[in-house]
């Protein structure tokens, strides 16, 4: 049985929706209260609905863009209630979100090749390692053989914090010491995962800021290394955002993208006030998908992410 | 990324060329710019609001100078009252006790612990204290490591119970070991947190009430958006924390957070975070984080780490070039070669407004530098100190003395020529021409 299917079950469902009903509540309940009552959208729910959208980190240039959708429909049909707006909205924010590129989808489609080599980037602290620890487990429970590469030698304890996830999620992991170099980490991850026919291949990075072209450059680095082994490595790179990020995380997509063509983005931090409105225009920039969310510090909080889901669930009261 | 709102306001204020004086019509359009600018910088959706009403009053009736464009007038007029918003009194940590208790708090990944490390080695350095660091994160793989690792680096003692899972009796424990041990300031990191969790912001409260702490910091990255209003808030309520600590401002973000937070809590930033090594730590300028989120670039810190990496009579001579229009292509050479000294250009390269977007995936090594010191040493000497005179006819003979090209000659001139204009605008306070005219009204 595929992930999808497990994730469309009931209990999967409740999940997500503990993991966004802050989200939810404030992005539409706040817009059902502003036209509760009225029958006509008038120049009071723009508005609000613009203050809801910059609130959530949506940023000016999608939050206006999207009002101007709503408004040249109102132009046209001219008298738009509740039910009509929130369709309108729904269909705008998910055209806007980009499509899926890669393969990874789920869990369930990674046999193709092996082993499928992700490698995940991000600035300080937006939870990289947490997030591999949660996805190695995962792929472990699928039934996937996973190594996980130790390639951030730079931040204190960051090795020991990842041997502690594999340990968790009960999966190999590659290591040296502090302050060796990260692409040779990677190389021999990548050596070892081919050897023992591994499915699945977590190398985790140094949170780096994406103005520093040093550090960028030990990315493309490590991509080169992979090539040495696999041509077509790494298979995914995963750029992890942190849903409290406003709009710099514009800039760390681009960066990045620029760096180490990201393929997927991971939003953290879910389970907390932060909306992460922000990934709508860089998805829909960049056309790079988020493909997971992350709604806790347990090691299943990890949910894959479905575009028509994040959006409905933002609508279901 | 954005342009930066004196560029906007230039033409939203375009059709006032003539006006004498700020009125409600005319400010109209210009507040809306410097709303959006601020909301782009993430500051939040409602504060911005406020501060532009704010920023109204003071500007309506005011008096546009013949020398003084309006746009320009509105910058200066924003500029200073968020610098002032921003700052007021500096205040000091207080650390008078005997030992002083230092809390550290906030939400997962903001650099907490990094900054309890930095903190440890200012008190240590500049402060001749003798620092005790307390790890109290016990959830987090490997917290504890961390600042283990972090209090070696910087030869400071790290106060762990790797068998306990209780963070309120590690801290009692750690303050009483402090006491015996003559340790006389306690820096207590904790674990990440949000605010919605009641079960850990009440763990944090507890671990509040049980140390007393002297100073309570509030730890927040510099790159937060709207959620700085919800997490400042919260963190204060159940906290009423003493100063706040941006971290991460290394970064390109313009740090709205930093105006949300002073003006949702009312609280100073005590210190900035500037990088992940232990002795990035810097006093916060108002000024500055102004500029900053107005997207003018924050060129006076990069003059200071500049200073601070070169020998100080140079920084001033190029300082005082700046300020006298006088900075050339001698100049830049010396920049470059110093620069290359420091290793870390690109890291400070992408401070400056505009920079960042030309040096994006250029490949920055020592080699890179070849071709524009090709290019300066092919210019005369009157060239270097009068790039104003270099026209199309010495840009080919540049482009052949240095085996380069003229497009490459042309966009050597045109960086350096914004990069002088910003630095300008910047060592003034917005111009000279601008201050001094505020001066004399
Ligand atoms: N509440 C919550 N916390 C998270 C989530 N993901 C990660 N975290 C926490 O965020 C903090 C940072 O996570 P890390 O995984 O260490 O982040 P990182 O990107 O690897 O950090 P560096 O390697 O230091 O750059 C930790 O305290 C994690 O427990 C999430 O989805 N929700
Ligand atoms: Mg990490």
């Amino acid at each position: 049985m595929g992930f999808f299917s497990r994730f469309r079950s009931k209990e999967d469902n409740a999940n997500l929706d503990k993991g966004l009903s802050k989200t939810k509540e404030s992005f539409f309940g706040k817009l059902a209260r502003a036209v509760a009552g009225k029958s006509t959208i008038d120049v009071d729910v723009l508005d609000n609905l613009e203050e809801v959208l910059i609130s959530s980190d949506v940023g000016t240039k999608a939050t206006i863009r999207i009002i101007e959708q709503i408004e040249s429909r109102v132009s046209k049909d001219k008298y738009l209630g509740t039910e009509e707006l929130q369709s309108i909205l729904r269909e705008e924010i998910a055209k806007s979100m980009g499509e899926s590129k890669s393969e990874l989808y789920g869990f369930d489609l990674l046999n193709k090749k092996t082993p499928f080599v992700i490698l995940v980037v991000g600035v300080n602290g937006v939870g990289k390692t947490t997030s591999i620890g949660k996805l190695a487990s995962r792929f472990k429970a699928e039934g996937k053989k996973v190594v996980l590469g130790a390639a951030d030698t730079f931040r204190a304890a960051a090795i020991d914090q990842l041997r502690i996830w594999s340990d968790r999620a009960q999966v190999e992991i590659v290591a040296k010491e502090m302050g060796s170099d990260p692409s040779s980490v990677a190389y021999d991850t990548l050596k070892l995962a081919l050897e023992k026919e591994a499915d699945v291949v977590l190398i985790d990075t140094a949170g780096r800021l994406h103005n520093k072209v040093n550090l960028m450059n030990e990315l493309a680095k490590i991509r080169r290394v992979l090539q040495k082994l696999m041509p077509d490595a790494p298979h995914e790179v995963l750029l992890v955002l942190d849903a409290s990020t406003g709009q710099n995380a514009v800039e760390q997509a681009r960066q990045f993208t620029q760096a180490t063509e990201v393929t997927g983005l991971v939003l953290t931090k879910l389970d907390g006030t932060a909306k992460g409105g922000v990934v709508i225009g860089i998805s829909s920039e960049f056309g790079i998908p988020v493909r997971f969310i992350g709604v806790g510090e347990g090691i299943n909080d990890l949910q894959v992410f479905d575009k028509n889901d994040f959006v409905n669930s933002f609508f279901e009261a | 990324m954005f342009d930066n709102l004196s560029d906007k306001l230039q033409s939203a204020f375009q059709i006032l060329k003539g006006h004498g004086k700020i009125t409600e019509i005319n400010v109209a359009e210009s507040l809306k710019e410097v709303r959006r600018a601020l909301v782009d910088a993430d500051v939040s959706f409602k504060v911005a609001k406020e501060f532009t009403q704010k920023v109204k009053d003071k500007a309506l009736g005011e008096k546009v100078l013949t020398s003084l464009q309006p746009s320009q007038l509105m910058v200066k007029i924003v500029r200073d009252e968020m610098a002032l918003l921003m700052g007021g009194e500096a205040v000091e940590l207080n650390i008078k006790d005997n030992p002083s208790i230092i809390l550290i708090s906030g939400l997962q990944g903001s650099g907490k612990t990094t900054f309890s490390g930095k903190l440890a080695s200012y008190l240590k350095r500049k402060k001749s204290k003798r620092p005790l660091l307390v790890a109290c994160d016990v959830y987090r793989p490997a917290a504890v490591q961390q600042l283990r690792v972090l209090g070696e680096q910087i030869g400071v003692e790290v106060f762990h119970q790797e068998d306990s899972k209780d963070p309120v009796a590690i801290a009692i424990a750690a303050v009483e070991h402090a006491k015996k041990n003559g340790f006389n300031t306690v820096i207590v990191d904790t674990a990440g947190r949000l605010a919605v969790d009641k079960e850990m912001m009440d763990e944090i409260s507890r671990i509040h009430k049980a140390v007393v702490p002297s100073e309570t910091l509030f730890v927040v990255d510099s790159m937060t958006g709207q959620d700085a209003v919800n997490t400042a808030k919260a963190f204060n309520e159940v906290l009423n924390y003493d100063g706040v600590i941006l971290t991460k401002l290394d970064g390109d973000t313009r740090g709205g957070a930093a105006l949300t937070i002073r003006s949702v809590v009312n609280k100073p930033i005590k210190f900035v975070g500037t990088g992940e090594k232990m002795d990035a730590l810097d006093i916060f300028y108002p000024s500055r984080m102004a500029d900053r989120i107005l997207g003018m670039g924050d060129v006076v810190s990069l003059v200071e780490r500049a200073q601070e990496q070169f020998n100080e009579e140079e920084a001033r001579k190029v300082q005082k070039k700046i300020a006298q229009n006088k900075f050339g292509f001698d100049d830049f050479l010396n920049q470059i070669q110093q620069i290359k000294k420091m290793g870390n250009m690109k890291d400070l390269m992408g401070m400056i407004p505009g920079m960042g977007k030309a040096l994006k995936g250029v490949d920055i090594d020592d080699n890179s530098f070849k071709p524009i010191e090709a290019m300066i040493h092919s210019m005369t000497p009157y060239e270097r100190e009068n790039p104003g005179v270099i026209s199309g006819s010495r840009r080919k003979r540049i482009a052949m003395g240095s085996g380069t090209s003229v497009p490459e000659v042309n966009r050597l001139l045109k960086q350096f020529e914004d990069m002088n204009k910003v630095m300008k605008t910047m060592q003034g306070g917005g111009g000279r021409a601008l201050s001094q005219a505020m001066k004399r009204r």
